[in-house]
């Protein structure tokens, strides 16, 4: 989806507001209490996947997507989760919070959808790697172009990347395809590849002329690079 | 009037009071999160396999050609490494990781990531100016150094293995690994000083 997650290349965003390694891992309770919380979700079967994860962690309202920090998005994603299973509810919640002297929408990120997607089929072993049986379409050193337009639901083509053109570098074999996968439509195991991009072909003559970008994009999201040869 | 915690915070209170009153969550849960991510995983397991690296010339190689299965001899745990590849720095190449549609990073070999790492500026920023970024993270980079900025966009995860800091010649692996910080696994450093 066209979304507030899909931050490579927008402008605007200042320093990075960089710290040493004496920064602690959670930085209060309630950010492990939010990673606990994700693996109870998991646990109950309130998603399948991660990348039915990250896809709810993507529809959770923009604004605070921007400003409730990585924690507050995992809750944003995991009460989206949770309500579409219907393992908590609205009310429920709401009851909750009135028990703590807050309004219902206080902080409150999720973006559930009215007619949630099926769950799924339970994945068909652990990890993301899946054998495929035809043939690679795309070998190493062969020229690509990414898919001009985006989509509704979940995909791994970064925005800042489409409709350009690069250079197959890898390919990793066969994998879980988020796209499927995230809608509860099945693995679909797609080929795997590393493309690289020179920052010119995706940001234009501004860009850096000795900087690439290096994508791992599925099969799917690339077309054979047919035009005239640089 | 003291501070309120930020809306967030008091959400995941309230989440968490409802999913332990329904029997999903329990308190060792939050506990067990703690133990392992805050103190049993970390960038130390990076540093060790970078100082290797710089000793060992043969796993340097097996480290570079398949860095999951080179791992597997020091048992990191932590997840995050089903095919985790390798990429060395050097005079005129230099590697930068980000992920810029999540947060994704190699847990088992860096831990989880800082909130740097995680927030809009470095994911929006990394991939369009990384020169400028660097810069402004300390790591000023030769115009005859080459960028490359490794964007993790599906379930590959990348490391950098940093360059050897010049003068320790005579330091071994263990001290070497002491070096070895976790910007410069990352990117935005290099091996020796902090970013």
């Amino acid at each position: 989806m066209d979304g507030i997650h899909d931050l490579g290349g927008l402008q605007g965003f200042g320093r990075v507001k960089w710290q040493d390694e004496s920064e602690p891992v959670f930085h209060g309770r309630w950010e492990a209490v939010v990673f606990a919380i994700m693996q109870a979700g998991a646990r109950a079967g309130a998603f399948q996947n991660v990348d039915r994860f990250r896809h709810a962690i993507e529809r959770i309202e923009p604004s605070a997507y921007l400003t409730h920090g990585y924690y507050g998005r995992w809750l944003g994603g995991m009460e989206t989760l949770l309500l579409e299973a219907g393992m908590i509810t609205r009310q429920e919640l709401a009851e909750q919070l009135h028990k703590m002297g807050l309004p219902e929408d206080f902080g409150r990120s999720a973006r559930p959808k009215a007619k949630p997607d099926a769950a799924g089929p339970a994945p068909a072993t652990d990890g993301n790697r899946r054998a495929i049986s035809r043939a690679a379409r795309f070998a190493r050193g062969e020229r690509v172009r990414t898919l001009r337009y985006g989509k509704s639901g979940h995909t791994r083509l970064p925005a800042y990347a489409r409709d350009c053109p690069g250079q197959v570098t890898a390919c990793h074999g066969g994998w879980v395809f988020p796209d499927t996968n995230a809608h509860g439509l099945g693995e679909e195991p797609q080929y795997l590849y590393t493309v690289r991009f020179g920052a010119a072909d995706l940001f234009g003559p501004e860009a850096d002329p000795a900087q690439n970008i290096h994508l791992d994009l599925f099969e799917p999201y690339l077309l054979a690079e047919t035009g005239a040869e640089e | 009037m003291s501070d309120k915690p930020p809306p967030q915070v008091l959400r995941a209170e309230a989440l968490e009071s409802l999913l332990v009153e329904k029997g999903l969550l329990q308190s060792a849960d939050i506990d067990a999160v703690i133990q392992r991510y805050a103190e049993r995983t970390g960038p130390l397991n990076g540093a060790r396999a970078v100082a290797r690296a710089w000793v060992d010339e043969d796993f340097r190689q097996r480290l570079l050609s398949d860095g999951s299965a080179a791992i597997e001899e020091f048992g990191f745990e932590g997840g995050q490494t089903e095919r985790l590849l390798v990429k060395a720095n050097s005079d005129t190449e230099h590697h930068v990781i980000v992920c810029t549609l999540c947060s994704c990073y190699p847990w088992a070999v860096l831990g989880l990531p800082p909130a740097w790492y995680k927030d809009p500026e470095y994911r929006s920023r990394i991939v369009r100016e990384p020169r400028i970024v660097l810069e402004e993270m300390g790591l000023s980079l030769g115009r005859e150094v080459s960028i490359h900025v490794w964007d993790s966009s599906a379930e590959v995860r990348y490391m950098v293995l940093p360059e050897r800091p010049a003068g320790t010649e005579g330091q071994d692996e263990k001290a070497l690994a002491g070096l070895v910080s976790r910007d410069s696994m990352i990117g935005v450093a290099l091996a020796g000083r902090q970013g």
